[in-house]
């Protein structure tokens, strides 16, 4: 059973433009799967859909999400917070932007324990700051304190992993969690992420643009062109062959870790072509109730 | 001092102090206006007209800056004009900022059909030209401190309030928003935590310099004789009165006019001081 299953979700803008179109993923408890597209496919969409923060313009317009199996539309706004809130949790891409620059990092920390969970303060200020030394912080009472300026983009990450894992959710959704960081920054948190899903068994939908980053942390991976799933496969299958050309010309595309300067191929025209048509053609079947 | 990253803390600026201070000295004469006039300030003495403040010849010890034509102390009228002048400033100012910046927040962060209903309100409301907004008032409302007080507070709230959403708007698009959300807070609350602090340095500024143009409007209204009743000093009434004697005695004008400016001056500066001072990442 999957932790988190996505059934035919679609999204459309409030003038019907479709934003995802017609998308199933799967997530099992535990597992790791990597979202990959090019910008604008649509990928921070399903995370916003799944943890119920659309942007007022989008509308989630058919199909179902279900956490643990509970189907959240059917649910009250309020509850369906409440089980967002206690079994998931997001790693925002900008750290400079998700957390509140007039507010000290530490109650940013504890405030998803007091809310959800209806901790006392003081014992959530405990595991706060258990949860800083995880995530390998040199000081965290000196942190707590601390306002979001004062400290590095790497350091807020950490806070912000430390945030996220702090409710025990069983599903993390990190949006290009290295994206924002420098480089050496980037294979310490990727790291980082990693070790913290490994030790708390956490289900986690990573979501990037870079395929080797992929290979590094995921098990299977949802390829997504203009808001259509292209390919859902296992990351092994899927570096020995992509099935899908849109697949294979990405990861013609992408540089190779044994070779960084090599030469590279951006998405040949034809099979931009090829795949848009393919996405025109599933929108008339979808339209003509064909669709099998 | 240093801060967490070593910086050197910029000390609070000499603005601060010098117009905190003006306003303190002001506050403080307001209150005790009774003991420290040295004179009536309705009290006149036509034999005592026009004398000139200490420094000029042929002045009166006994009023220290001069009298006017009717032989009323300048000082003690503008210790009593202070107090008018603060109490406009405190209640027209927060009261100003309370409504337009409620509603501002309420717009800019709820947006749909609320925001709609609000903007579109700012929007007509502003068309009115202000002073004969003001004026129109008086006229309806009648003469007195609660006309002064809400004609202020009717045509300025949408300074605050177009501000105010400008700025939710900007905070509720923010990740920490977002993510406060997906933590399971309550769209109150997240208004609370998340955007109030955030556009509280704006607010801040915004209120003492509202303070500031209550204090201006106030002075105006009582120009063209439409404020507190006549037999109330107010600076504006007196500036008024000044105007019409300025080359037998100047100093009827300049002084309350002086206080007016370095008043307005302070509280716009004291707002600018404060927004720093309020702001995490510049403090
Ligand atoms: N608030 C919004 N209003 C209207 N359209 C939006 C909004 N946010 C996103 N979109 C559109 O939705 C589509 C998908 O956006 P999304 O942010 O999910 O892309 P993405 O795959 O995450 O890209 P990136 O790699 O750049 O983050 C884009 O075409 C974008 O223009
Ligand atoms: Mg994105």
């Amino acid at each position: 059973m999957s932790f988190l299953s996505i059934q035919d979700l679609t999204v459309q803008l409030k003038n019907g433009m479709p934003l995802l179109r017609h998308v199933s993923l799967d997530v099992a408890p535990g597992e790791v799967r990597a979202l990959v597209g090019e910008s604008g496919a649509g990928k921070s969409m399903i995370g916003k859909a799944v943890l119920g923060i659309l942007p007022k313009a989008a509308r989630l317009t058919g199909g179902k999400i279900l956490l643990d199996g509970e189907d959240l539309q059917t649910l009250s706004q309020k509850a369906r917070r409440q089980r967002i809130g206690a079994r998931a949790a997001l790693i925002p891409q900008d750290p400079l932007t998700a957390l509140n620059p007039s507010r000290r990092v530490g109650p940013q920390i504890t405030d998803r324990l007091v809310d959800i969970l209806g901790w006392k303060r003081p014992d959530a200020e405990k595991r706060a700051l258990e949860l800083l030394e995880e995530v390998h912080i040199q000081s965290p009472d000196r942190v707590m304190k601390a306002y979001p300026h004062e400290l590095s983009g790497g350091m807020r990450q950490r806070i912000l992993i430390a945030s996220a894992f702090a409710a025990e959710p069983k599903l993390i959704i990190a949006d290009e969690p290295t994206t924002a960081l420098d480089v050496t920054v980037q294979k310490q948190i990727l790291k980082l992420i990693r070790e913290m899903q490994q030790r708390h068994g956490t289900a986690l939908l990573f979501v990037t643009h870079d395929l080797g980053v992929v290979s590094k942390i995921a098990q299977s991976l949802t390829v997504l062109y203009a808001g259509k799933v292209i390919e859902e496969t296992t990351v092994k299958d899927f570096f020995a062959a992509p099935s899908h050309a849109y697949s294979k010309a990405l990861l013609a595309a992408t540089p190779k870790y044994t070779d960084p300067q090599g030469s590279l191929t951006p998405v040949p025209e034809s099979v931009i072509t090829a795949v848009e048509a393919e996405v025109a053609a599933f929108d008339e079947q979808a339209r003509a109730g064909t669709r099998p | 001092m240093r801060d967490a990253r070593g910086n050197i803390r910029r000390l609070p600026g000499i603005r601060l102090w010098l117009s905190g201070g003006w306003l303190t000295f002001l506050v403080l004469a307001a209150i005790f206006a009774p003991l420290i006039s040295p004179h009536d300030p309705l009290a006149q003495d036509l034999f005592a007209g026009r004398l000139p403040p200490f420094f000029e010849q042929g002045a009166d010890p006994a009023y220290l800056l001069g009298t006017d034509s009717l032989g009323r102390d300048v000082l003690s009228r503008m210790l009593y004009g202070a107090r008018l002048a603060l109490i406009v400033a405190l209640v027209a100012g927060t009261l100003t900022c309370l409504i337009g910046a409620s509603l501002g927040l309420i717009a800019g962060y709820y947006r749909g059909w609320v925001d709609l209903v609000i903007s579109r309100f700012i929007d007509i409301w502003m068309a009115f030209p202000p002073v004969l907004f003001a004026i129109l008032l008086i006229a309806v409302l009648g003469t007195g401190l609660m006309s002064v007080i809400i004609a202020i507070v009717v045509i300025d709230w949408t300074r605050f309030a177009r501000v105010v959403r400008a700025e939710a708007m900007g905070q509720g698009a923010m990740d920490y928003v977002a993510s406060a959300q997906v933590a399971g807070r309550t769209r109150f609350g997240t208004a609370l935590t998340e955007i109030l602090p955030n556009v509280l340095p704006t607010i801040v500024a915004l209120l003492t310099l509202e303070m500031g143009i209550a204090v201006i409007v106030e002075a105006i209204l009582s120009f063209v004789n439409l404020s507190i009743s006549t037999d109330q000093p107010t600076w504006g009434g007196m500036i008024a009165e000044g105007r019409t004697s300025i080359y037998q005695a100047w100093w009827v004008l300049v002084f309350p006019l002086f206080a007016l400016f370095l008043t307005v001056l302070s509280f716009s500066q004291l707002g600018e001081g404060l927004k720093d001072h309020f702001d995490p990442v510049l403090r």
